[in-house]
């Protein structure tokens, strides 16, 4: 058996970390970052409410209410941090799990819900957000982003006030052939397009060393472009280094691996039972590197917000919180019908038969009841 | 009206194509400075350039995942898969998102992705050369599935998959792509409709259903029962998803006869729908089961044995003679 010498409690000493679990301020060589306390709080603020959104998820999935829910506890730091780097004119393609992403791109929390309320497969235009829809399917989503930013070298939107594309995965996901072959496609293409890996060292109750003997960030210079690790539970460390790499590829310089070190809190999905396969100390490890108690720490002990800020925040977080509970209540289930719509673009004559037939057999069953 | 290949009316289709819309995009392994294994592609890199006839890694998901992602970005991506064996690596991007992503986006999303496949068997290939794959396809939801058997429908075809705005799998004959015919290259708005089923012989005693290669082989069937007395009917099915149902059983209706012609095994294969819906349709009308010839129930044997394999004018008159034994 290989012991992967990089999971685990001590940080590696090539992670990139900006921000200390601790709360402290420190530097790296290679990246910086220069933020107002204004922008410091907003993004407190971000990693709060997607907690609390996520929060309310898992109860109403264990209310019943959500068929399954896939949790970021843990991951909002990766997230809110990558999700802020990104202009209007980046696109996004996820995993299921970037709620936080999503907040970044504007996707109202409740549309996420659908896919997990069993209403619909994928509730949002990926167009009006540049945030593209959830892929299931592991790994799939990273071909179709870079992809994407073939076309947006096809469109000459390379350069000065150029465009990219970021793509999430998780750890699992690397062993994927599709997510080997988008490296292979991106390098050999120099294509604008940023990989975000969440290495949140669980794919479902596999360790990482199950998946690799290496450090995932190196795998990118056999594939022929930079990899870096960062500290993923460090929101300033995210922020930082996706805009470089964001910045590089959007001028031309071609993709980036970016390995977000972090940890998944929660379980997989609510259908798992994490205490089967882990040590509840590996958790505690964890906690103790909270991607939001370090950043309440840093404004705190540097005077840039207040308890009445804290205070406003977490109301904040409570009305979304009570708001998208409400919505998610309120979420029609479709018509029968409705299992035909959309499959095709165009006209299909097989689904216009079925649909009428299907419609048919229904309203027989309105006809009996209205009989009686 | 010019002569041309069917190979050479794809290449010729797929120009005009490019010519009329620069979202265009051709795509896939060595159909660049080679112009693919079969020439389909042949010049199109030449004329318009590197950006637009994409030489791709050799790897088939990535061929059609980053097909996808050029299409979210507003392109229309005709890849090429090199051979019917070589498709299976691209299932998974073909029927888990190529097929179902305009659904999830409930309809925000279109996906005007052509996916050409060389089909069938009969060129003396190795393994995973020969294959008749349509069955997996016409079983996912979301996709078109066609099927060209002779040049003139070639051109116009490939031209009417790339201006769909759904998925489509098109499947091309490869031991007809050296056929010749007359191709008229002008008539581009009376196109036949990409998803109707065409009688390319007219007859009253049987009805031929067949697509792809077997095309011709039906056509030669049919003119040697001729000679023996008996009128064979061929339908072209053209598309198999949608399937023209309602042409099939007009067809079948005056015949009273049916046989269904693929190389592709007759055990679960596209033939066991076709018969189902003449069956349903044309009940009263038939006067005796619906029949099939197809390859056995096995993989694709070694080529030397591949004419036994293949359905040929001697088992489809076989088939036809049956039908007339109920």
């Amino acid at each position: 058996m290989t012991a992967d010498a990089s999971r685990g409690a001590q940080a590696p000493p090539e992670l990139v970390q900006l921000l200390t679990p601790e709360g402290e301020r420190v530097e790296h060589p290679d990246y910086d970052i220069d933020l107002t306390p204004e922008e410091i709080r907003a993004l407190y603020r971000d990693l709060v409410l997607v907690r609390r959104v996520d929060l309310e998820a898992v109860a109403l999935q264990r209310q019943g209410e959500l068929g399954i829910w896939a949790s970021l506890l843990g991951q909002e730091a990766a997230q809110i941090g990558s999700g802020r780097a990104l202009t209007d004119a980046d696109m996004a393609f996820p995993t299921y799990r970037e709620h936080g992403v999503a907040w970044c791109r504007g996707v109202d929390p409740v549309n996420l819900l659908g896919l997990f309320r069993g209403v619909n497969h994928g509730g949002w235009d990926p167009a009006e957000h540049n945030f593209h829809l959830y892929t299931i399917v592991i790994g799939s989503q990273t071909l179709h982003a870079v992809g994407y930013a073939m076309g947006i070298q096809r469109d000459g939107a390379v350069g000065e006030n150029g465009a990219a594309t970021i793509v999430y995965f998780g750890d699992g996901a690397t062993s994927q052939g599709d997510v080997n072959e988008s490296f292979i496609w991106a390098s050999v293409f120099n294509a604008p397009v940023v990989f975000f890996c969440q290495n949140n060292q669980w794919a479902i109750s596999e360790p990482l060393e199950k998946q690799s003997r290496i450090p995932l960030y190196r795998r990118a210079s056999g594939f022929g472009f930079p990899g870096v690790r960062v500290d993923g539970n460090d929101v300033f460390a995210c922020l930082a280094v996706t805009r470089k790499a964001l910045t590089d590829a959007r001028s031309g310089q071609g993709p980036v691996l970016i390995e977000a070190f972090t940890y998944r809190m929660g379980a997989h999905t609510t259908s798992d039972d994490p205490t089967r396969y882990r040590v509840q100390d590996e958790l505690e490890a964890w906690k103790l590197k909270d991607p939001i108690e370090r950043v309440r720490a840093y404004l705190f002990k540097n005077q840039l917000a207040d308890q009445a800020f804290f205070d406003e925040v977490d109301a904040e977080a409570d009305e979304l919180g009570r708001d998208v509970r409400k919505r998610c209540l309120e979420m029609p289930d479709p018509e029968p019908l409705a299992i035909f719509d959309h499959v095709y673009t165009e006209p299909h004559r097989l689904m216009d038969e079925e649909r009428a037939a299907f419609a048919s057999y229904l309203s027989g069953f309105e006809t009996e009841e209205g009989g009686r | 009206m010019t002569t041309l290949t069917l190979a050479k009316a794809l290449n010729e289709g797929m120009r005009k194509a490019m010519e009329d819309d620069p979202k265009v995009l051709v795509m896939g392994e060595d159909v660049g400075k080679l112009g693919g294994v079969f020439r389909v592609t042949d010049g199109l890199q030449k004329d318009f350039g590197e950006e637009r006839v994409i030489d791709t890694p050799l790897a088939e998901s990535g061929i059609v995942g980053t097909a996808i992602g050029l299409a979210l970005r507003g392109y229309r991506p005709v890849c090429e898969i090199q051979f019917d064996g070589f498709v299976f690596p691209a299932a998974d991007q073909i029927i888990t998102q190529l097929a179902k992503m305009p659904l999830r986006s409930l309809g925000a999303l279109k996906l005007p992705v052509v996916v050409r496949i060389p089909c069938g068997g009969g060129i003396g290939a190795v393994e995973h050369h020969s294959e008749s794959p349509e069955a997996y396809f016409t079983h996912t939801a979301g996709l078109r599935v066609v099927a060209c058997s002779n040049p003139a429908d070639a051109y116009a075809m490939i031209q009417q998959a790339i201006r769909c705005d759904d998925p489509v799998i098109f499947f091309e004959p490869k031991r007809r792509y050296w056929e010749k015919a007359e191709v008229d290259t002008a008539a581009a708005e009376e196109w036949f409709p990409l998803d109707r089923a065409r009688v390319v012989r007219p007859g009253t005693d049987v009805t031929l259903l067949a697509y792809g290669p077997m095309v011709k082989t039906c056509l030669e069937a049919a003119a040697a029962a001729e000679e023996d007395g008996r009128s064979l009917e061929i339908v072209d099915l053209r598309s198999l998803n949608p399937l023209d149902t309602a042409a099939i059983a007009e067809s079948v209706r005056r015949t009273g006869r049916c046989v269904v012609v693929h190389e592709a095994p007759v055990f679960g294969g596209f033939g066991a729908e076709l018969a189902a819906r003449i069956t349903e349709e044309c009940f009263y009308s038939l006067e005796a089961p619906v029949l099939r010839v197809g390859g056995p129930s096995t993989p694709y044997p070694p080529s030397r044995l591949e004419e036994h394999y293949l359905p040929d004018l001697d088992r489809v008159l076989d088939a036809v003679d049956r039908a007339f034994t109920f």
